[in-house]
This record gives C-alpha cells, structure tokens and sequence, in this order.
C-alpha cells in the first residue's frame, strides 16, 4: 500500500509542474499585466480605456463577425453531417471532410488570395456568368467565407457523432404516429441532436471571436476582431497592458460561453477540434 | 425518394468541390511555368526546383520537424505521467479539476495562448527562439496527449493490475509490463495528435518566435504578405502528400486501437 500512494505522487509531479507553470501561471499573468500602463505604472486605465465607444464597437462587431460565422457555419454543416449519414460508407466520407482541416491553415488561407484575387477562380467564373468581375479579397464577404470555409468540419463531426448516437427507432415512431418528415425532423431530430450542435457551435464561435491571421491576409486589415486587437497590441505596439486587458475579457467571454454551451471536452478524440488563428 | 437522392448528393458533391478547390488549386497552380496563379501557361517543374534550392526556406521545415518531433516526444512522456496521475486520483472533486485545468489550453483560443505565453517568458528570461517555441508547443499538447490516453486507461480491467500485484510484480514492472503495454494505442493516437498540431500551429508560435527563428507557418504568413509566389505552391503540395501520409497513419493506429485489445477477452 505504502508503495502505491508513492507512485501516485511520482506522476503527479511532472504534471502538476507543467499545469502550473503553462495553465496557471499564464492566466494570472495576463491578469496582472492588465494592471499596468506602457511604461510599467499601475493603474486601471487599461480598463477604463476598454470601456470606451472604440473599444466597445470592437468588440461588438468581434461579437457580430463570430455570430455570422457560427450561423453560416451551422447552416451549412447541419445538412452536410445529415447526409452523411445516410451514405453508404459514412466513415470514409466523413473521413474526406476532416482530411482538409489538417492541412496547414496558412495554405488554405494563402490559396483563397488566389481564388478570390482580381484575376482569380471565382472573378472569371464571374465573368463567364456575365456577372463582371467583382472585388471579393478584402471585403466581409471574402472573411466570412473563408472563416466559414475553416470552421465546417469542426461543425460538422459533432452534429455527425449525435445524429449517429440517436435511436433510429425513434424517427420510425415519429413517422408510424403520422409526423411529416418536417415535423419529425423540428420535434424529433434536432432537439435530440442538440449536444452536438451546442458543441460545435462552441468549438466555432470561440476562435472566430479570436481570429488574427485570416482578417490579416483575407479581410486586408478591414476587420478588427479582439484577436487582432491583442496581436497589435502585444507585436506592434508593444502595450501589453492594454493588450492583456482585451485578453481578459475574452477569457471572461469564453469562460460565459463555455457554461451556457455546456462544456465541450470529447470530440477531441475523433480528430482535429480547432486550433484555429 | 429519387429526386431527393439526387439534390442530397449534388449538396454533399458541392460541398466536397468547395472544401477541396483550395488544396487543388494550390496544387496545380505549382506546376505552371507563368509564375502566378491566373491562367495556366505551361507545365514545369521549376517551383519544385526553387523550393530545394532555398537553403533557408529548408533550415525552417527541418526547424518545423526539430520541434514537431522533440515537442511531441516530451509532451508524449508528459501526458502520459498526467492521464495516470489522474486515473490514479482517488476523490472525484480533485479528479474534475485537473481535467478541467487541462482541458484550459484545449479550449482557449490561440492568440490568449500566444500572448500569455509571450508575458512567461519575457517573466523567466527565456529568450525567444528555439526554446520558447519548443516549450510552448510542448504545452499546448500535453493536454491532447492526456486526452487520447486518459480514456484507454479507463477501459482497462483493474483486475489486470491486481492479477500483476498477486503475481509478485513490482510497481514499475506493472507500469512496464501492464499498463503501458495496453494503452500503447492511446500514447501512439497523442503523439500523432501532439505532432500533427505542432505542426500545423501558426499563432502560438508567432507570438513566441522572435527574430531570426522561424517555422513553416509563420514563414508562409510573412510569405503571403507580401504576395503570390509560386514556391509557396510547391511547398505546399508537398506538405499536402506529407499531411495525407500523415492521416492515413494516424487512422491505422486508431483503427487498430479500436480493435479489441487482447486482455479485453478476460473480462467476464
């Protein structure tokens, strides 16, 4: 006995150590280097700044960009992760939807400047339709898009995994009880799917809110997200107290997030879940 | 029933073609001789050549796999010392908070990461570089590397480690013997995950890379900055073959892993 509750703590303390040094450590220090101005003073301006209208608005529109995303990303994965499990070889289709989000982030996003560019894909598609070409890269749209475009199959494997662990039974009865497949799917199937909606709208809605690199090469410096904020402010400026306090309050808001969703811990397990910029 | 078939499959079709017109683009576009990606002039192999010609842009993929391997072999050891530490806990209330105290970094978004991590080590006096990239990568998979073990550890029979304990076996011989034994899948499952994250990572890393020190990604970032070159193109289909060599990997060891493992059988 006495030798079993020694190996317990033998691996307990290289564990310990790391969660100290990489999980607790930098979450107080951000906090407390929210409590100084550029040049080293203690003082709550950081926070006094953050509730000015500048600052306000950009975290609103943070806000209002992520929400788009989590929709759009929602609209369109919903009935993706629906058909899939229908298909005859589920495993391998999905399989195929997951395979792009392992593929370097940088790339994907390096390859919509050429399709989206003034002589790209999407402008001689355009033409050819008798459309015109249009301005795409640098604008909402083109953002949005490529958020949406990143964020599908972490969206769509949670909806996939409940939809598969719901009792098929269940739509059976549905439809003997004389349910139309509308009715079946609003009363029957979404509600039951919810769990995995909720997570995957969370594994959304959480790096989009916190998005640097795409509003950088994508959206051309228009978009202005909490992410891009604490990137400037800790890179360019060099005010990491302004730049801790926005990270605070993105702490606050994920931690909100993270209770009203229900938090999210297994979908890890089937592939990648975000890591996302 | 049939013309639904029909609109189902044109959906799933159109959202195949948009989820891989990048990747596709990107890779045919590396092999055309006009230098941009806007119509294609002829076929060459030239980027290809550039790529293995720029000793630089090779110092930062072998930099790129340094740290993916080493990151994911240490985290490997970590994580592994953590899912038994927390198997081993006893009361449920500590049990709950270090799964949630390692779920931080799973959950948190990158750039708070990044920026937290950037204040630790300017705090210790880490210089930037190698070494804060390295133990910044080596943080953020830990908790993957619990993740992937923690349930394997679960599912095994308590009663293995008893019949070992009866049979005379000491606790590293059970550690040796048993338990790793059994939740090799699990540890091979992490440091795949551990290695294909470390690999793929861009914004913990800008922020801890400093100057002269760069990986991939964050070379690829800086790249497409300043605008479109071919180079990047055929670095880019090579990095995808390595990515899908990669997958087809990792999914052979799940899929062994959820095979039935041998001591399973055991259990009544």
């Amino acid at each position: 006995m006495q030798s079993k509750a020694s190996t317990r703590n033998a691996y307990l303390i290289p564990y310990v150590l790391w969660m100290v040094l990489f999980v607790v450590a930098p979450v107080l220090l951000v906090v407390y280097y929210s409590f100084f101005d550029v040049e080293g003073n203690f003082t709550f301006s950081n926070y006094a700044r953050f509730f000015t209208p500048v600052y306000m608005q950009m975290t609103l529109s943070s806000f209002w960009y992520a929400l788009l995303i989590t929709v759009f990303a929602l609209l369109v994965s919903y009935p993706t992760a629906y058909l899939l499990t229908r298909t005859k070889h589920k495993q391998l289709w999905l399989l195929l939807i997951i395979l792009p989000s392992w593929i370097n982030l940088l790339l994907k996003a390096y390859a919509f400047i050429g399709l989206f560019g003034t002589y790209g894909l999407t402008n001689s598609l355009l033409e050819v339709i008798g459309i015109g070409s249009q301005q795409i890269l640098f604008t909402d749209f083109s953002f949005i898009f490529v958020s949406v475009y990143i964020f599908i199959p972490f969206m769509i494997l949670p909806i996939f995994n409940a939809l598969e662990e719901m009792n098929p039974s269940l739509i059976y009865a549905a439809r003997d009880l004389g349910a139309s497949p509308w009715l079946t799917f609003r009363r029957v199937i979404f509600p039951l799917t919810l769990t995995g909606v909720k997570s995957g709208c969370q594994a959304v809605f959480i790096p989009a809110l916190s998005l640097f690199m795409i509003t950088r090469l994508i959206a051309g410096n228009r978009v202005i997200t909490l992410g891009t904020a604490i990137e400037q402010h800790f890179l360019v400026t060099q005010d990491w107290g302004m730049g801790s306090t926005i990270a605070v309050f993105l702490i606050i808001a994920m931690a909100i997030i993270m209770f009203l969703t229900g938090s999210g811990k297994k979908e890890v397990r089937n592939g990648k879940k975000r890591k996302a910029v | 029933m049939g013309r639904n078939g029909k609109l189902s499959n044109i959906y799933l079709a159109v959202v195949f073609a948009i989820l891989y017109a990048p990747i596709a683009y990107l890779i045919f576009y590396s092999f055309n001789s006009g230098g941009h990606m806007r119509n294609f002039e002829g076929f060459t192999l030239e980027w290809y050549r550039e790529v293995f010609a720029d000793t630089r842009l090779l110092i930062i993929v072998l930099n790129t796999f340094i740290i993916a391997l080493l990151s994911s072999a240490i985290s490997t050891i970590l994580g592994v010392a953590g899912a038994l530490a927390i198997y081993h806990v006893r009361r449920k209330r500590t049990k709950n908070t270090l799964l949630s105290l390692n779920n931080v970094l799973i959950v948190s978004p990158d750039v708070i990461i990044g920026a937290s991590f950037l204040i630790l080590f300017t705090m210790i006096g880490i210089k930037l570089g190698f070494t804060s990239v390295l133990l910044s990568h080596i943080a953020f998979s830990v908790p993957i590397v619990v993740i992937m073990v923690l349930p394997k550890l679960q599912e095994m029979s308590p009663t293995l480690m008893d019949a070992a304990r009866d049979l005379g076996a000491g606790s590293w011989q059970i550690l040796t013997r048993v338990v790793l034994p059994y939740v090799k899948p699990g540890i091979f499952a992490g440091f795949f995950m551990a290695l294909t994250y470390s690999l793929d990572d861009f914004a913990v890393t800008f922020f801890v890379t400093g100057n002269g020190y760069s990986t991939l990604s964050v070379e690829i970032y800086s790249r497409a900055r300043q605008g479109v070159s071919l180079s990047i193109n055929a670095l880019s289909t090579l990095l995808f073959l390595l990515t899908v060599l990669l997958v087809i990997g990792y999914y052979f060891i799940n899929r062994r892993a959820s095979r039935t493992p041998a001591g399973r059988g055991l259990r009544p």
